[in-house]
């Protein structure tokens, strides 16, 4: 309750003077993270530019680059390509994954857990551009794993040109399984130890105490989870463009790298705005889906 | 197949399933530590004719590398201290005081905390351009800052909550400031917490590519990430075990600092233990 503490010495003041302590850091988010948020807004209406005739003049263009988005075949094989990794590697492959993981862990031997638990984390606790080289050496066609299959008498594959997609999910389970398996060890920990052996003294399988105690019980913890990587995958560039750039041609291009190529690379920001919006937008309708079926 | 055998594969399985996903997790790993004291590393894994930790003396040697490092340091030092100097400015009003607002804020704060920060990127790149702080050091630090206040502030918050507010009340009394209450009375109890936030806010900034990558231009202003980057993204003939020396240099303070902040969340990782209050 020390929330609720009114300090003695400033009961003469209305508002106590640190009050002001706010400011520095409300100033900084203002400037240099909420202002930024609204010009995504501004400038997604407008021509800008950073070469040709419309970078002499800032003009409104209304919808323009909107009805240019909906007719863009590219950007449609964005949201495809982000939705397939967003499915691929946040939902099915990190949540599943790092469940998995937490629960065989449950029960086992403490050494053995520590081990495993400490290879799955170097791959969260690598930074992301290290995650990539290691990742891209791992599919290369003189990497790792074909040098593995050619061991083995098995056909190599060009991996990064045949399959770019799975390469980039499997990469980004790898960077990313971690956090989700930390979150789901904790979870199952608050599971009541008492309901799960009475369960298993009335005779009911694994299974059934799986599905029917363990998930109920840590739905929340789920859903929260869910959010929280799909958001933060949702954001991913630097694992992509350093692994793949987003080809071969449009293979891996997902809303964060075809962002990137329209402002950068075609210096187009007016519609790369527009494309951080459709980002942001995906976020919220994302996050909003998550939020009611947690409540329900 | 008798009972028996059945329980028996049963004890086992979990172990081989486990053993599987560790060996997939560790092989790419691997490569990256064996091919940076090979001294003719390949791109794929293979045990070393002989060991050399030559890779490493050359890339700690290089002038640039010194400097890409250096520049990482600083980014990541200087973000972490401000964070957490205005962070906690901030959280003790937040904390000790009834604010009329301070829901709404501290909601719109935990929005923000989870923003995709690829998406705003375009337009901090333009505002960058028009108030001259395109390229500059200085305002990557400052957006670095911004992009994870919402995060400081949401976690020093929770952290001064659980700071008993009797002992500062009785430093007031004693003739104590406000702010010597905080330096010598929050703060002090708070170590835990201002490490926690300090070393995500650095490890964050460190491990981060695309922030300095837009806004940095001048090759000789670039951390140590895009320096990492420009040695692979140029493919074609790479001195692979300079490349993976780099890296393991590169991702070391990432490692310690999560194994020290493991010292400081010792209640593990439940999603509820940050949010309470």
């Amino acid at each position: 309750m020390s929330s609720a503490a009114i300090p003695l010495s400033s009961g003469k003041r209305k508002h106590p003077t640190w009050i002001y302590y706010l400011f520095p850091s409300v100033a900084v988010m203002l400037v240099f993270f909420v202002y930024p948020i609204l010009l995504t807004f501004f400038y997604s209406f407008t021509n800008l530019a950073l070469t040709g005739e419309s970078a002499k003049e800032l003009k409104f263009v209304g919808l323009d680059n909107y009805i240019r988005m909906f007719a863009d075949p590219s950007v449609k094989i964005s949201i495809w390509n982000t939705l397939v990794f967003l499915f691929g590697s946040a939902v099915v492959g990190q949540q599943v994954l790092g469940f998995i993981i937490a629960i065989l862990m449950k029960h086992k031997n403490k050494t053995f857990r520590r081990a495993i638990g400490t290879v799955v984390l170097a791959g969260w606790v690598t930074p992301e551009i290290v995650c990539a080289l290691c990742l891209y050496s791992f599919f290369a066609d003189e990497g790792t794993l074909n040098a593995l299959l050619a061991f083995f008498g098995i056909h190599t594959v060009a991996w990064l040109y045949t399959v770019p997609m799975l390469t980039i999910i499997l990469a980004n389970i790898w960077h990313g399984t971690a956090f989700s398996m930390l979150v789901f060890q904790a979870a199952l920990d608050d599971v009541p130890q008492e309901i799960e052996e009475a369960a298993l003294v009335d005779g009911a399988s694994k299974w059934k105490i799986l599905t029917t105690i363990i998930l109920p019980y840590i739905k929340g913890t789920i859903t929260t989870n869910m959010m929280l990587v799909t958001l933060q995958t949702l954001g991913v560039f630097g694992l992509i463009y350093a692994m793949t750039g987003g080809g071969p041609g449009t293979a891996t291009t997902t809303l964060p790298i075809f962002m990137y190529n329209q402002a950068f690379v075609n210096y187009q920001l007016g519609y790369g705005t527009a494309i951080s919006l459709l980002l942001l937008l995906m976020g919220v309708v994302l996050s909003l889906f998550y939020i009611r079926s947690l409540k329900e | 197949m008798t009972a028996n055998q059945r329980k028996i594969i049963y004890r086992i399985l979990p172990y081989a399933m486990l053993m599987f996903i560790g060996i997939c997790f560790l092989l790419p790993l691997l490569w990256v530590l064996v091919a940076s004291v090979d001294p003719n590393a390949m791109q794929s894994l293979k045990l070393p004719g002989s060991v050399t930790i030559n890779n490493y003396a050359e890339v700690i040697a290089s002038r640039p590398n010194q400097r890409a490092f250096l520049i990482g340091l600083i980014m990541s030092l200087g973000q972490a201290a401000l964070v957490v100097l205005l962070g906690l400015l901030a959280a003790y009003p937040l904390s000790r005081y009834q604010l009329k607002y301070k829901k709404p804020f501290m909601l719109t704060i935990l929005f923000m905390t989870s923003l995709p920060i690829t998406a705003v990127m375009v337009p901090v790149y333009q505002l960058f351009l028009s108030i001259k702080l395109y390229d500059n050091i200085a305002g990557v630090i400052l957006f670095h800052v911004a992009s994870s206040m919402p995060y400081g502030i949401w976690m020093l918050k929770n952290f001064m909550d659980s700071v008993p507010s009797d002992m500062e009340e009785a430093a007031w009394v004693d003739g104590a400031s406000v702010f010597t209450g905080i330096r010598k009375i929050v703060a002090p109890l708070m170590v835990p917490g201002i490490c926690t936030v300090a070393i995500f806010t650095f490890s964050g900034s460190w491990g981060n590519f695309f922030v300095p990558y837009i806004l940095l231009n001048t090759p000789e202003k670039f951390p140590a990430a895009l320096k990492l980057y420009q040695f692979f993204g140029q493919y074609g003939m790479v001195d692979y075990g300079k490349l993976a020396a780099f890296s393991v240099l590169y991702a070391i303070p990432s490692v310690v600092l999560y194994m020290l902040s493991q010292q400081f969340m010792s209640k593990g990782f439940g999603l509820q233990g940050g949010t309470k209050g």
